[in-house]
């Protein structure tokens, strides 16, 4: 949005204020409305609700934070009641004074926060890098561990026989003067969690979660990600095991089952995936079932058990899928992607760098298939680069070792002067490559305008605290990316369906939206794998202007393609790749005469 | 003391080690990790002492009961937990499956058998001090079992079948093989490991219900140390493990032994981080359960 001037912008942002808000009523008014409930539940509840409440609250503090980890980072964090268990010890042991000097409640809850959020980092270690059942081993390895410790360490915990829980000051030492202090921090930890949720970080953890390899295409750090949840999601966990210390005026490590921590996680999955409202309602269903069906006590592990079975088996999706009335609607049958590509001008920030993407001597082999084999290639800013070839000449291959997902054995890569450093995909985006995939990398259940949004996560300056607290710059950074991925779904000719959920869209469909997603980053070079793969003939002259329009601005295109109509078309420079040697390189005109091409590949 | 820290160890480390290999055994037919690996060797030790002490049967028919029952439960571990989540891997549902699973059978054995740990028969009645019975049979358990393991995987047709599952599945069941048939005799497989895990080290951990949810932690750190599906590594690692987690019991103290497991844990995790990050190979999975090409 270079052009548009200073003073229009500012209107813009006001006019979007109020369509801000008026398009976040929907989203709002159901919380609004489980407040409401939760305030009003005083005037006509007893004392006996009264505690159920302030259980629902707390639980709902660390479920708040658990659900950024399980439900948007998809990681199966099982044994949650650990950092609870921590959190609780943490407050009573500060607040009793066994160890230092007594420290008031208000004081001890913001301690416990902190380490809880330091061992929620280092439970979630495993989980940077590892697959997910690393993650979920280490949170019950940890569970066990804690309990054993808290029966063990008399001289601190007070054993078996445990320790008083903390006293809060009045108001908050009545049963209604409690409860609405943890409805308060409820509404708060909701909210943060929400504020996380709807910011570029909180679709950035969904990426990570359903299309992992094209989130680090786009600049995602995963490692970075999680760590900030862990540290929020530790929080949350321990503020609410100091509360529930509270609520029960009296700890032992028989307290922390781990039944809780299936009620925690189940009721997340019951909620379902990416949701907030549905695991509110789930943590709610599941505080009050256990006082329904009292004779069934010694049964509710097993009861949650059959739970989490029937609910992987039946409803992966959860409640939050049963309320998603918004996708059912039928699309139109008959949709044609018409593009835009006039419109780009004015979106996408012209290239100004005029440096090239050189591959010099590029090796790489699996075990003992040479995949490239001293592979040359330059593509110019500005120009089509056509990279064709039969099946297993390495095209795919050399995509990833520009893109960093393999890392050349030999040989270097500049773009101008600079090196790429092999592997580390995470670092392309920053450097202006953006890429689509063969197979189209989006994410199901996100909107199409999210998917696209996800390509600028980069582009953000509002920092993960910023996002946290709501900060303005996190509300521009939503304004900027918003916008600008509306203007290209503009551009790919795919806003008319921009609220719908991804996985409901056709294959052609999808192809334009990751073009989409990758030119949100303004990409110097744009790396497209069969971007014309599936799509019909009308299409594929649509995708050949698209791609004009783009190399218009500047952007280098490096395509892999099996059309040779459109290659021979579009492209300036052509290299032919065979069993991942340079077979020929040169113009279009130079290529389509060349002997060996013409029999090995064009056939003739 | 020495003495005691290695005898101790070593029995110790022969139950982890073999509860690394019953996961291995159901990894390797199937690519998911099950949280009932834990369990089965805890009902090993509680059927063990069911059959045994309860109903007086002999020794002998009692051990072949027992792992008759923990082979069914792995049976239908596969029907129940493993098959329907089978199609969509990359959703990781196995993880709650199987723990849904395992949730199960530690209430059932929670209620039916009871809350409180309770004695295991001694089996053959020879040996005492560190060279006592509970010492040495686990230790003399895990050696037989891996020997029948290795002469099951290298001199049998189906034993080779497994390993034809294990290396590549869709090769192996273009060649005909039967990948569903092997898969269950897998998890049968997997459940009698496991019992023989609980039954051997039945005088050392007791028939108690809660060794299920300890045993599925301290059996798969020998996994993430030795490697994920390699036996070997398991068997080196869980003895390791049991060794570590002695003396550092000697050394430092009840609390902080476990303590230092964890920490052993979550270090051998970003050490394979490491091996991770290496290039995978072409169209391998690349340790995140995601197919690049």
């Amino acid at each position: 949005m270079a052009v548009v001037t200073a003073s229009s912008e500012r209107s813009d942002a006001g006019r979007a204020e109020s369509g801000t808000w008026r398009a976040a009523l929907p989203h709002v008014a159901p919380f609004l409305g489980m407040l409401a409930l939760a305030l009003i539940l005083p005037l006509v509840g007893n004392d006996y609700w009264a505690l159920i409440g302030t259980r629902m609250a707390i639980y709902w503090v660390l479920v708040s934070g658990l659900n950024l980890v399980v439900g948007f980072a998809g990681h199966l964090a099982i044994g949650y009641v650990a950092l609870l268990t921590l959190g609780a010890y943490t407050t009573s042991v500060l607040v009793a004074g066994n160890v230092v000097p007594p420290v008031p409640v208000f004081a001890a809850l913001p301690i416990a926060a902190i380490v809880g959020a330091i061992f929620g980092v280092i439970v979630g270690l495993p989980a940077l890098r590892l697959r997910t059942f690393y993650f979920a081993m280490s949170t019950l390895g940890f569970a066990t561990i804690v309990t054993q410790i808290a029966l063990a360490w008399q001289s601190v915990t007070g054993g078996g026989i445990g320790i008083a829980g903390p006293e809060f000051p009045p108001p908050f030492n009545t049963a209604w003067g409690f409860y609405f202090l943890c409805v308060g921090i409820a509404a708060f930890t909701t909210w943060l969690s929400a504020n996380v949720a709807r910011s570029r970080f909180g679709r950035a953890l969904i990426a990570v979660r359903d299309a992992e390899v094209a989130a680090e295409a786009t600049g995602i750090s995963k490692p970075k990600m999680l760590i900030a949840i862990f540290l929020l999601a530790g929080a949350c966990a321990a503020v609410a095991g100091g509360l529930f210390a509270s609520l029960q005026t009296y700890i032992t490590p028989d307290a922390f089952t781990f039944d809780l921590s299936v009620l925690f996680f189940i009721a997340i999955l019951i909620g379902g995936r990416g949701s907030i409202m549905g695991p509110m309602l789930g943590t709610i269903i599941l505080t009050i079932l256990p006082e329904i069906a009292a004779p069934l006590a010694a049964w509710s592990t097993f009861l949650y058990a059959v739970l989490l079975l029937l609910i992987v088996l039946v409803m992966p999706g959860g409640i939050a899928a049963l309320l998603d009335f918004r996708n059912r609607r039928p699309l139109a049958s008959n949709r044609a992607i018409v593009p835009r590509p006039t419109a780009l001008a004015d979106i996408v920030r012209r290239s100004k760098a005029d440096r090239a993407l050189a591959l010099r001597g590029v090796s790489l082999s699996f075990g003992n298939v040479k995949a490239i084999d001293g592979l040359d290639l330059d593509v110019a800013p500005g120009q089509i680069h056509g990279l064709i070839g039969p099946n297993g000449s390495g095209k795919t291959t050399t995509l990833n070792v520009i893109s960093g997902y393999y890392a050349a054995k030999a040989g270097t890569m500049t773009l101008g002067t600079d090196t790429l450093p092999p592997g580390m995909p995470a670092l392309r985006a920053t450097r202006g490559i953006a890429r689509t995939f063969q197979t189209p990398r989006v994410i199901g259940e996100a909107s199409v305008l999210q998917n696209v949004m996800i390509g600028g996560t980069v582009e953000g300056r509002a920092t993960f605290l910023e996002a946290l607290l709501a900060l303005p710059r996190n509300a521009q950074d939503e304004r900027m990316l918003a916008g600008k991925a509306r203007a290209l779904l503009g551009v790919v000719g795919l806003e008319t369906l921009a609220d719908v959920r991804a996985d409901r869209l056709q294959h052609s469909e999808l192809r334009f939206i990751e073009i989409a997603r990758a030119l949100m980053l303004d990409p110097d070079f744009l790396l497209l794998d069969e971007p014309a793969a599936g799509l019909s003939g009308d299409e594929i002259d649509r995708l050949a202007e698209l791609i004009k329009a783009i190399t218009a601005r500047g952007t280098g295109v490096l395509l892999v393609e099996h059309h040779a109509d459109l290659i021979f078309d579009i492209c300036h420079q052509i290299t032919v790749l065979n069993l991942g040697r340079i077979l020929a390189a040169g113009t279009p005109a130079e290529i389509r005469v060349h002997k060996e091409v013409v029999s090995a590949y064009l056939g003739g | 003391m020495l003495a005691s820290i290695i005898a101790a160890g070593l029995a110790s480390g022969a139950i982890y080690a073999l509860v690394g290999v019953t996961y291995n055994t159901m990894f390797s037919t199937s690519r998911v990790m099950s949280f009932t690996a834990g369990q089965l060797a805890m009902l090993g030790g509680v059927f063990g002492s069911m059959f045994t002490l309860k109903l007086g049967m002999p020794l002998i028919a009692g051990f072949l009961l027992t792992l008759l029952c923990c082979a069914i439960i792995g049976i239908i571990t596969e029907f129940v937990a493993v098959r329907p989540v089978l199609k969509s891997l990359d959703q990781h549902l196995y993880v709650l499956s199987t723990l849904a699973v395992a949730l199960m059978i530690q209430q059932i054995a929670a209620i039916k058998w009871g809350t409180e740990p309770q004695p295991f028969p001694r089996l053959i009645g020879l040996g005492s001090g560190v060279w006592d019975e509970k010492f040495w049979l686990p230790v003399l358990a895990c050696a037989v079992t891996i020997l029948a393991l290795e002469y099951l995987y290298r001199r049998t047709l189906v034993g080779r079948a497994f390993l034809a599952i294990a290396e590549d599945n869709f090769a192996a069941r273009a060649l005909g093989l039967p990948e569903r048939n092997l898969r269950i005799a897998s998890y049968a497989l997997a459940g009698i490991i496991g019992g023989v895990a609980g039954f051997s080290g039945g005088e050392l951990l007791l028939a108690f219900f809660a060794n299920g949810a300890l045993l599925n932690f301290y059996g798969f750190v020998p996994v993430a140390l030795g490697g994920l599906g390699n036996n070997r590594g398991a068997i080196v690692g869980g003895l390791a493990l049991g060794l570590f987690q002695q003396a550092a019991n000697f050394l430092v103290g009840g609390i902080f032994s476990s303590v230092a497991v964890f920490a052993l844990f979550i270090v051998s995790c970003s050490r394979r981080r490491k091996a991770c990050s290496a290039a995978p190979r072409h169209g391998e999975y690349d340790g995140r359960g995601d197919r690049l090409i």
